[in-house]
């Protein structure tokens, strides 16, 4: 039911019954376990903007449940199980995707041992435990595993694999507050909702490119993906996230995201 | 066994069909699996009855084959867990089951060893060796030694520890673990390893080869064949490529990642070590089987073991203490210049050395190596070894930015083509003495099925694109084919019936790493699926489509 029907609903009830009887469905593809993006107990940042999606297009909001793992667009949206996902990155070839809502980078999370450090040049990296997370595709790597294997540092580094019980970045925050780790390498949103939750201090700093490996990407957009070929849903949604910025800014508050989209002002 | 014998020769005597007369050889009956994943199971036969385990949901079929059209006597299924199907990375396979004193067994996709009575079906017992959520699989084929269950894990790209575990045959309760990396006492490296070269001696080297804590997830993994030599009392397998990390995070040869162990059946204690590719670059995991053969090398008799290797080499090695006696290429490499004999030291190409941010083209063999888990065979008439195998190379290039589980990060794809030829496949012939190929038939699809050889001198193999071929084991014509209703990625095995004649058999349906375009049904535009190796197989789903069936074939 669009919101046209909506406020036409006293003039034409009718047909706005007959519409109601099948109403239009947003189908979202969505990792079950994977906060603070998604969760099935709909507590992530991503079900809260789903929920806002669905309600500005009137639609019922059903999920596609999958972990993002390999294959994931396939298995979801390549199967026929949902229409979109909330949060990809903005140039994923996979998908056709929307402008971006929010950009983000990876942070260092740094634990009482190692205040301040911000950068793969600090001398203090070589004597401290850091935590990286590891993707698990073959011949790659994240951003800061790469910056830390080029700037010498390989002994001190602890991989927090993909797989595993519960989040990797939930993981990491745990092994600072624990103390097994001094610092952590995470990507920004995760970092900013399990940092946020520790009940150790932490600090997070945008980690940068290592002066030798410049084009190395720490920052990536966000925007919400459809099938390639889905215009029509892409046009709708870049709509509504022009609309509804302020809020999905508050959602993103909310979960203390980092955001480095500095420039991103009002559209055009 | 799947290979038949302990050797792993994949050789049986039967005469009966000889290279005069298999132009004849006709359906003797045929069984839809129902399943539509990749079938690379051999079919074992015990008395009167064959087993075959399926792909995942790892069902269990019995036919008794004194019956007319072999009807099925029992089916198990295991349960599987569904979600095994998202961690498996190349497609849900299952290699075989192994049969010892009316037991079979058997592994499931998620990470079950499970023993049934061979008659009745019925479950004996069933152990749990791993976990799903922590990215662990099993896909091999168990080998049963002096009442243990041998049992190797896979995902090593996800983060899992490799080990070889065995199990009490009787029981199913674990009898010892030896993993593929960290300390040495959780290898079961003790006073008894003698490597054979100074650079697999020392202390501790699963844990110092690596980065501090890497070794913890660092691969290795046991998926291949195992063999045994009763003589010398010694188990034989390969391990996996290291990894989830990056090559750059993990600078050091990573043992025990990559190489041959020999170990004690009734201790795990390991006895020596050869790693074929140390810090690997390129995925070439070292899981090939190691065939084991007595051949005159320089004039003097030696035990020896063959490996037709990912990494591109045929070694023949000392299967006593290790030695490499000689290392030639079976297929166009560049990523390496060839194993120093003197030192048993691979030689890389520095300038094939894949680096983020950079393109790198021509590195061959591509990721599934010159031959992936495919199993070779042996004949002991003809003295040759059968390499069923690929010819492909690939592209490293710099791809678009990669998100998995909410994390970005710009990935490396690899895109394979056909090698040198153009021909993507090929099943060779090898001489190990003269450390030569005799004679090769090029296959437009890498040949991703095992291979059998008889005793009539007629070597078997399937194409991807569904042809079982029979071939004349001393030059390498064609003598027969017969086109499946799916491509072939199985294990051809012959045997003698109940009625005195030989047979052969066959699993069809396409699938695995090579042919998951087609059983995963991936999108043949997204070059990258599937590892990259969809690049390389955009045609296969014009000529095959998925679905097991098992074929039998006997003379008139």
């Amino acid at each position: 039911m669009s919101s046209a029907c909506r406020s036409t609903l006293l003039l034409l009830g009718l047909l706005c019954v007959a519409a109601a009887a099948q109403p239009r469905e947003l189908r979202v593809c969505a990792d079950p376990d994977n906060l603070p993006f998604s969760h099935e107990d709909g507590s992530g940042f991503e079900n809260r903007i789903a929920r806002l999606v669905a309600d500005e297009m009137g639609a019922e909001l059903r999920y596609a449940w999958l972990p993002l793992r390999r294959g994931f667009v396939r298995k979801t949206m390549g199967a026929g199980l949902c229409d979109m996902f909330i949060g990809v990155p903005a140039d994923y070839e996979r998908l056709l995707t929307t402008r971006p809502y929010y950009r983000s980078s990876y942070v260092f999370v740094d634990g009482a041992g190692a205040r301040g450090v911000a950068s793969f040049n600090d001398p203090r990296l070589r004597s401290l435990r850091i935590g990286v997370q590891l993707v698990g595709d073959d011949l790659a790597a994240t951003p800061p595993g790469y910056a830390l294997a080029m700037t010498g540092h390989v002994d001190n580094v602890r991989g927090f694999t993909i797989y595993g019980q519960g989040p990797a970045a939930q993981r990491m925050i745990e092994a600072l507050a624990s103390g097994e780790l001094d610092a952590a390498l995470i990507w920004g949103p995760q970092a900013g909702y399990f940092a946020t939750r520790s009940t150790t201090p932490l600090e997070l700093r945008v980690a940068r490119s290592p002066a030798s490996r410049a084009d190395l990407a720490f920052e990536f957009d966000i925007a919400m993906g459809v099938r390639r070929d889905d215009r029509a849903l892409r046009d709708e949604l870049d709509a509504i996230i022009a609309r509804r910025r302020a809020d999905i800014d508050a959602i993103l508050a909310a979960f203390a995201v980092p955001r480095t989209d500095l420039s991103w002002g009002p559209g055009p | 066994m799947p290979a038949r014998d302990y050797a792993n020769t994949r050789f049986s005597p039967l005469a009966e069909i000889t290279r005069a007369n298999v132009s004849k050889l006709q359906l003797a009956f045929s069984f839809s699996t129902g399943v539509e994943k990749g079938h690379e199971a051999a079919p074992i036969v015990i008395g009167d009855t064959m087993y075959v385990v399926t792909p995942y949901p790892n069902y269990v079929y019995a036919f008794d084959l004194t019956k007319p059209g072999a009807s099925v006597k029992w089916k198990f299924d295991p349960k599987t867990n569904a979600s095994a199907q998202g961690v498996a990375c190349c497609d849900v396979v299952n290699r075989g089951a192994a049969y010892a004193d009316g037991r079979l067994f058997f592994n499931t996709l998620d990470n079950n060893t499970i023993a049934l009575d061979a008659a009745s079906g019925k479950e004996l017992w069933r152990a749990k060796l791993g976990e799903i959520r922590l990215g662990q699989t099993i896909t091999m084929a168990p080998l049963v030694v002096k009442g243990k269950v041998l049992v190797g894990n896979s995902g090593g790209e996800l983060g899992v520890r490799g080990w070889l575990t065995a199990l009490d045959a009787a029981t199913g309760k674990q009898v010892w673990r030896a993993y593929s990396t960290g300390p040495d006492n959780e290898v079961l490296i003790g006073p008894s390893f003698k490597p054979f070269y100074a650079q697999d001696r020392g202390k501790d080297l699963g844990i110092k080869t690596w980065p501090a804590e890497a070794w913890k997830i660092g691969g290795g993994t046991v998926w291949g064949f195992l063999s045994y030599d009763p003589e010398l009392d010694l188990v034989y397998y390969g391990t996996g490529n290291p990894g989830p990390w990056n090559p750059e995070q993990r600078p050091g040869d990573n043992k025990w990642t990559c190489g041959v162990f020999a170990r004690r059946p009734d201790t795990g204690d390991a006895i020596w070590f050869y790693q074929l590719t140390p810090h690997d670059l390129h995925d070439y995991d070292g899981i090939n089987e190691s065939v084991l053969v007595d051949l005159p090398i320089g004039g003097v008799a030696r035990k020896v073991l063959l490996r037709a290797d990912r990494n591109g080499y045929v070694y023949v090695m000392d299967r006593a203490s290790g030695e490499v006696l000689s290392a030639d290429a079976f297929v166009h490499i560049t990523t390496t210049l060839g194993v120093d004999l003197a030192s048993g030291a691979l030689q890389y190409d520095p300038q094939k050395n894949p680096r983020v941010g950079t393109v790198l083209r021509d590195i061959c063999p591509a990721s599934p190596g010159a031959k992936d888990w495919q199993p070779s065979a042996w004949s002991p008439r003809t003295k040759l070894l059968y390499i069923p195998h690929q010819n492909l190379c690939q592209d490293a290039l710099v791809s678009e930015t990669s998100y998995i589980a909410g994390t970005p990060y710009v990935g490396a794809d690899a895109k394979m083509r056909a090698g040198p030829g153009g021909n993507r496949g090929e099943f060779s012939a090898w001489d190990p003495v003269a450390r030569k190929k005799v004679w090769t038939i090029k296959e437009d699809f890498p040949v991703w099925s095992g291979a059998v050889v008889t005793g009539g001198d007629v070597a078997f193999y399937g194409t991807m694109d569904g042809w079982f071929k029979a071939i004349d084991a001393r030059n390498g014509a064609l003598l027969w084919q017969y086109k499946t209703s799916s491509g072939i990625i199985g294990q051809p095995v012959s045997y003698r019936g109940p009625d005195g004649h030989q047979y052969v058999a066959v699993l069809a349906g396409v699938g695995g790493w090579a042919g998951a375009v087609v059983s995963g049904d991936l999108d043949t535009r997204d070059g990258s699926a599937a590892l990259g190796f969809v690049n390389a197989m955009k045609d296969l789903p014009h000529v095959t489509k998925p679905g097991g069936m098992l074929y039998v074939f006997r003379l008139p």
